[in-house]
């Protein structure tokens, strides 16, 4: 087998043995399926389907958690290694450094993606099947879940990245709390505060626009309810999409560049540090 | 490139402005066992993390099986070296055989050879409890059981003996040298002198980051110069003074007793003197410098300016 795999076999195994596998379809499954049942009931007769209101409710719910479990799964992947001392030994091995934190990173995106296709698909079967979505809202379920993987796989990037750069774990815990802040949070209160208190003179809805591309988390927002289907018209976002929205080849993009860039970068910091 | 298996030359090695390892050069034949002796923090364990590019030098060279171990060659050649390191980290919630099977698949090596391995460290019992319940020995042997997946060509053991009770450490030599009699070329580190003494092949021993001296132990004891303890037991006090007239190095303990303390040239000479005194000679021992002493002057003599 491939050094890659087997380091990620390793990762996936570790994953189930210490239940975070468990822990983390558990936890989205069930928010998924009380945010399935209570949120799309009062969608009734409206023209959207029980599935669009949960794509909906899903991809707020999962803006927030999906980051928080990627960072939880990552922060100490490396840092924690290093200090236990098991870096060391894998180190004198036949084994490249981006093996490892590319191999760790296949492990931790495989049990991300268990989690949320189970954890998702669980709520989508139960509120989707017979009238409760058509072949649209379906699609539109299936990009939220790929996307939501992928917004995991950023977070999991980003994760590394600190966790290749910092001396201990304390530290990477810290900067891991302050990025999922940053992106999850603050990032689009600060646009916002911009935006109000500039009243639309100086930073012009287009800056505004493209601002919101350079954060992962708000690359996948746009992606899942800005399409040009009933989940945007019901999210609100129908207006921005109609104002030219960024193409959603566009926004899978950005969420690639934001996994490649700090996957890279952790590799390289990985490479040069002294162990 | 050269055959040797290790070759370093003029090797150093600084954090920041603390120089830990300074000019060394050195080499390992196939086939050879050297210990690498030394007091903790003479440079020990740096040698050995820059023998597996685990850190680079920052003057000098280092050649392991033939290839750089900071490049891609060295990543490929570290499939033939076993590593233990001093104190081995596991990850404790694994069993020693999930371990030991994750170990070998990255090394490409069979993995019948883990039960095999198991038993040889004597930890089947163990196999298939979480490390973390492990005492230290089987830990320690856990990790000498790694370092010998893949038929290495050359095991680095830094302080392999470490946490072991006396039986495990006479396995453990058994062991070794079962293995060199293989051709396998080891290096390994020690504090201990005592316990590596007739061990190995060559010894060399590391000072504050500078190899003072390397060799067999004959070789180290004729550069030390170091004086030859002889040991002569009488019957009478008269015995006693007529065995200490034979050297001005005599020392006379009691009636019984003569001490000597002679230089290396003149042990032979010595001995077949006190020899030709006959029935006057009940006992005689003779001690050469024991390698603590060895060490020891190695040491002082690298203080001295």
């Amino acid at each position: 087998m491939n050094t890659v795999l087997i380091i990620a076999t390793k990762e996936i195994r570790d994953g189930m043995r210490n239940r975070w596998v468990l822990a983390a379809t558990l936890l989205l499954g069930v928010l998924a399926l009380a945010l399935a049942l209570v949120g799309s009931a009062p969608a009734g007769s409206v023209a959207a389907t029980r599935l669009d209101v949960t794509v909906i409710g899903l991809s707020s719910l999962s803006i927030f958690l999906v980051p928080l479990i990627a960072l939880l799964l990552s922060y100490e992947a490396i840092v924690g290694e290093i200090e236990r001392g098991t870096m060391f030994l894998l180190l004198a091995y036949p084994v490249a450094r981006w093996q490892v934190v590319l191999g760790k990173f296949i492990g931790h995106v495989a049990i991300l993606t268990f989690a949320t296709v189970v954890g998702f698909g669980v709520a989508g079967l139960t509120v989707g099947t017979g009238a409760g979505g058509d072949a649209e809202s379906w699609r539109a379920f299936g990009a939220l879940i790929g996307s939501s993987v992928l917004l995991g796989a950023v977070f999991v990037a980003l994760g590394y990245l600190i966790s290749a750069a910092v001396r201990d774990r304390g530290t990477a815990a810290g900067l891991a709390v302050a990025v999922w802040l940053v992106f999850v949070i603050l990032y689009d209160m600060a646009l916002l505060g911009v935006l109000v208190a500039d009243e639309g003179q100086l930073v012009g809805q287009q800056l505004f626009r493209y601002l919101m591309l350079f954060n992962p988390a708000d690359a996948y927002r746009m992606f899942n309810l800005s399409g040009d289907g009933n989940v945007a018209l019901m999210s609100g976002m129908a207006g921005l999409g109609q104002q030219a929205a960024f193409s959603a080849g566009l926004l899978l993009a950005v969420l690639a560049a934001w996994i490649a860039l700090p996957l890279v970068a952790a590799g390289t910091i990985l490479g040069r540090r002294e162990l | 490139m050269s055959r040797d298996i290790i070759a370093l030359d003029n090797l150093s090695k600084s954090y920041g402005v603390d120089e830990v390892v300074k000019g060394v050069s050195f080499t390992l034949s196939p086939g050879e066992s050297v210990a690498l002796l030394g007091h903790n923090g003479a440079g020990k364990t740096t040698l050995m993390k820059l023998m597996l590019g685990l850190i680079r030098p920052n003057g000098g060279t280092v050649s392991v099986l033939g290839a750089e171990p900071g490049s891609r060659a060295g990543r490929a050649a570290r499939r033939d070296i076993g590593f233990l390191p001093e104190s081995v980290a596991f990850q404790g919630s694994m069993t020693g055989s999930e371990l030991l099977r994750y170990y070998a698949r990255l090394k490409r090596a069979p993995l019948k050879q883990c039960a095999e391995l198991l038993e040889r460290v004597g930890l089947t019992a163990a196999a298939k409890k979480r490390i973390k319940t492990y005492s230290k020995g089987m830990r320690q042997r856990l990790g000498l059981a790694q370092a010998l997946l893949g038929d290495p060509k050359l095991l680095l053991l830094d302080e392999p003996t470490t946490g072991l009770d006396p039986a495990s450490r006479q396995s453990f030599y058994a062991t070794l040298h079962r293995l060199t009699e293989e051709g396998v070329s080891v290096l390994l580190s020690s504090h201990a002198l005592t316990e590596v003494e007739a061990q190995t092949d060559r010894v060399a021993i590391m000072n504050d980051g500078v190899l003072v001296a390397c060799g067999t132990l004959a070789e180290l004891r004729q550069a030390a110069e170091l004086p030859v303890h002889i040991e002569v037991q009488v019957g009478s006090g008269e015995d006693a003074a007529t065995v200490a007239a034979m050297d001005r190095s005599a020392l006379r303990i009691n009636n019984h007793a003569v001490d000597f303390n002679c230089r290396p040239s003149r042990k032979m000479a010595l001995v077949r003197q006190i020899a030709e005194l006959g029935g006057v000679v009940q006992d005689m021992e003779i001690h050469p410098p024991s390698l603590d002493a060895l060490y020891a002057h190695f040491r002082d003599q690298e203080k001295r300016p």
